[in-house]
């Protein structure tokens, strides 16, 4: 590798704090309505707009003037450097190898000077992307040509997967979920939502309704009405209820399933050469495509009464974040084991199997929640208790102190954790259980966190960090958390990903480097 | 997993490879510390000078707790941290009621960070900041380094994270 000299270190365009400089007199907009409004159109309204206009024009200039001469940037062999701050420095080193994306964007006011905005997307968790604002367009796409050559296999890559998808045949789908299936899915999502947004309505629109719906005389007055019209022999009450009862729960049924058939209808999920592409959506249909190497864990979940009847969920967590705004991708979202661990496989993960060792955490963790939780509770009901003079907060507080107990007894008594040669796997949840599988090489880092009780009593958490989603092991012993620790780091380090955690393993062949 | 495991290991899991950051680091320390204990110096200076209480009674907790948190406090922060630069990853040890003991492979790093407030100017400090695509620490920061030292390691963390990828 040669060792080039870094390129003189470069500010951006001058002409840059001109346009900064007219931006900033869209802060003296309010300011001169105040004045308009204050002085009524007199003779020195004029005159003060203009000096507002004049002084906020001036103001940003030598703002922007001082953060001009501040910023320096520079090309070097292996990275760009940005250099600024007057009162804080700071030094922000990106190398070329970890640049998703160049964006240059050419805003209406720098255009009439040939300037444009440039930005280095690294995709990383951190939002603070490296932006050099106004440059002229020449050095923009000298900028991006520089980074596009440092890289230029990855580009490739990327590109052509956007053709290979748009001409892939139709392959048969590795998951598909059928009417049926939909039907019963539906079922499960029972949902009270529409429910719950009559209430809701009613509330926001009672001045339209004839009556209160607060004053409870009006309901009695209206039920008695309802009863009396029904002949009030006073055994339709009951029925009346259940009849209402029925209703609800119909209503509930019904949403779900029409819930559920808007949202997955036509659900089917493919692998292709190029990852996963999953299609769904009655009214809005989605298309979307996640390449296996972005998987960074597998989720298995269920609900508790879906679990009962062998029912359960998969979705991927990737840093591609889903339509729906969540950061992991159903890919499965209502399925038997036996359908959702072909899928796991695909994305080149295992499900645990007989050999795959379970470990119990330390029930620390959860007995000094307990503890702590149980404290609170009971000094808050005694204090209730003697102000009031009354013994039932404290009772209340007893009930609430153990139900808490009971709940962390069953968590801490399924919690599970497993680490083979090449995952990391937890389980967790009575009710309705639930899997996470990580590839160790996908992770990011690996935290070893300890509170006072924790140090006190020999445990520790493992903070894994996983791209896109959070994992931990909570209740690990302290020796075996290092020992844990160390394995996984071995794992990772062995492993370099040429960008992002979860682009394409270590690269067997490269172009050497100029 | 076998109990041998774990005997391999524990001689890199121990404190005592720990690099202690810059002495620096415990006056920038004491005077953040010092900074931020300004509003409660000045209430208790408030309160002596109302004269409600017997004299002393307000400034004399007041000043050993100020004293305890200028000057010890600091100095017991600054003994339990650390950092230890590895050939593939950086550890860093922080934290005196709530431990954390963070460990960054190279492999992972998306982005580098130098960061020198005022303060640690004043000292000729700076900060580590290792940025990853995780969740869960997306960025690990060590401070207190020497301003030579920060930018050596970045240097090395660089040209190792070139050096893995080619």
């Amino acid at each position: 590798m040669s060792t080039q000299a870094d390129a003189p270190p470069r500010r951006t365009d001058p002409r840059g704090l001109l346009i900064k400089a007219i931006r900033g007199m869209g802060g003296a907009i309010l300011p001169i309505a105040a004045v308009l409004v204050g002085t009524g159109g007199t003779e020195a309204a004029p005159v003060v707009v203009m000096t507002l206009l004049v002084g906020f024009f001036v103001g940003a200039l030598l703002l922007a003037a001082i953060s001009w001469y501040r910023l320096t940037y520079t090309t070097g062999p292996e990275d760009i450097r940005v250099e600024q701050g007057l009162l804080s420095l700071s030094a922000r080193s990106v190398p070329y190898e970890r640049i998703q994306d160049v964006s240059i964007e050419r805003p209406f006011l720098a255009r009439p000077f040939g300037l444009a905005t440039i930005q280095f997307e690294t995709g990383g968790g951190a939002k603070d992307e490296i932006d050099l604002r106004y440059i002229t367009i020449e050095e923009a796409q000298r900028l991006r040509h520089l980074v596009r050559e440092r890289r230029e296999d990855v580009r490739d890559d990327e590109r052509d997967s956007a053709v290979s998808l748009a001409s892939a045949t139709r392959s048969p789908p590795m998951f598909a979920m059928g009417p049926r299936r939909l039907a019963v899915f539906g079922l499960f999502e029972f949902s009270l939502v529409v429910f719950t947004l009559l209430l809701a309505a009613a509330q926001q629109l009672d001045f339209l309704l004839p009556f209160d719906i607060y004053e409870r005389e009006n309901w009695v007055r209206l039920f008695e009405g309802q009863r009396d019209r029904i002949t009030g022999s006073g055994r339709e009450g009951p029925l009346l209820a259940l009849a209402g009862l029925i209703g609800v729960v119909a209503l509930g049924i019904v949403t779900g399933i029409v819930r559920t058939f808007a949202r997955e209808s036509g659900f089917r999920l493919e692998h292709t050469s190029r990852g996963f592409r999953r299609q769904r959506g009655l009214f809005t249909r989605t298309d979307v495509t996640l390449p296996v190497h972005r998987v960074q864990a597998a989720r298995v979940d269920t609900g508790f009464v879906r679990y009962r009847f062998g029912w359960h969920g998969l979705r991927f967590v990737s840093l591609a974040s889903d339509s729906s705004g969540s950061s992991s991708h159903a890919v499965a979202p209502f399925a038997r084991l036996e359908e959702i661990w072909p899928v796991v496989r695909a994305a080149g993960l295992e499900p645990p199997d007989e050999t795959t060792e379970w470990r119990r955490p330390l029930p620390g963790p959860w007995f000094w929640r307990t503890i702590v939780i149980a404290s609170v509770l009971a000094l808050l009901g005694l204090v209730v208790s003697l102000v009031r003079g009354s013994a039932l907060p404290l009772a209340v507080a007893a009930v609430a102190a153990v139900a808490i107990a009971v709940g962390h007894a069953l968590a801490w008594r399924r919690r599970r954790y497993a680490k083979d040669d090449r995952q990391v796997y937890v389980r967790q949840g009575n009710l309705a259980p639930k899997l996470t599988i990580a590839p160790q090489i996908k992770l990011q880092t690996v935290e070893i966190a300890q509170g006072p009780i924790a140090r006190w009593r020999g445990y520790a958490s493992l903070h894994l960090g996983l791209a896109g989603g959070t994992l931990a092991i909570e209740g690990v012993p302290v020796a075996h958390a290092g020992v844990l620790r160390e394995q996984i780091v071995d794992r990772i380090a062995a492993v370099d990903f040429s960008m992002l955690a979860g682009d394409p393993g270590p690269r067997v062949s490269g172009p050497p480097s100029p | 997993m076998p109990a041998a495991d774990f005997s391999k290991h524990l001689d890199r899991v121990d404190d005592d490879s720990l690099t202690p950051l810059h002495a620096n680091h415990v006056k920038a320390l004491r005077l953040s510390a010092a900074v931020t204990a300004i509003p409660l110096a000045l209430a208790a200076l408030v309160a002596e000078a109302v004269g409600v209480l017997p004299s002393g009674a307000v400034m004399l907790p007041a000043s050993v707790l100020l004293a305890w948190y200028v000057v010890r406090l600091p100095l017991r922060r600054y003994r339990v941290r650390g950092y230890h630069l590895g050939k593939d990853r950086l550890r860093v040890v922080k934290g005196l009621l709530f431990r954390r003991d963070t460990v960054v492979p190279f492999g992972r790093v998306q982005h580098i960070d130098v960061e020198r407030g005022p303060i640690e100017r004043l000292f000729g400090l700076a900060t580590l900041i290792l940025r990853t695509a995780g969740t869960h620490n997306a960025s690990v920061s060590l401070p207190g380094l020497s301003e030579q030292d920060a930018l050596a390691m970045r240097e090395a963390i660089r040209e190792k994270i070139r050096r893995d990828m080619v």
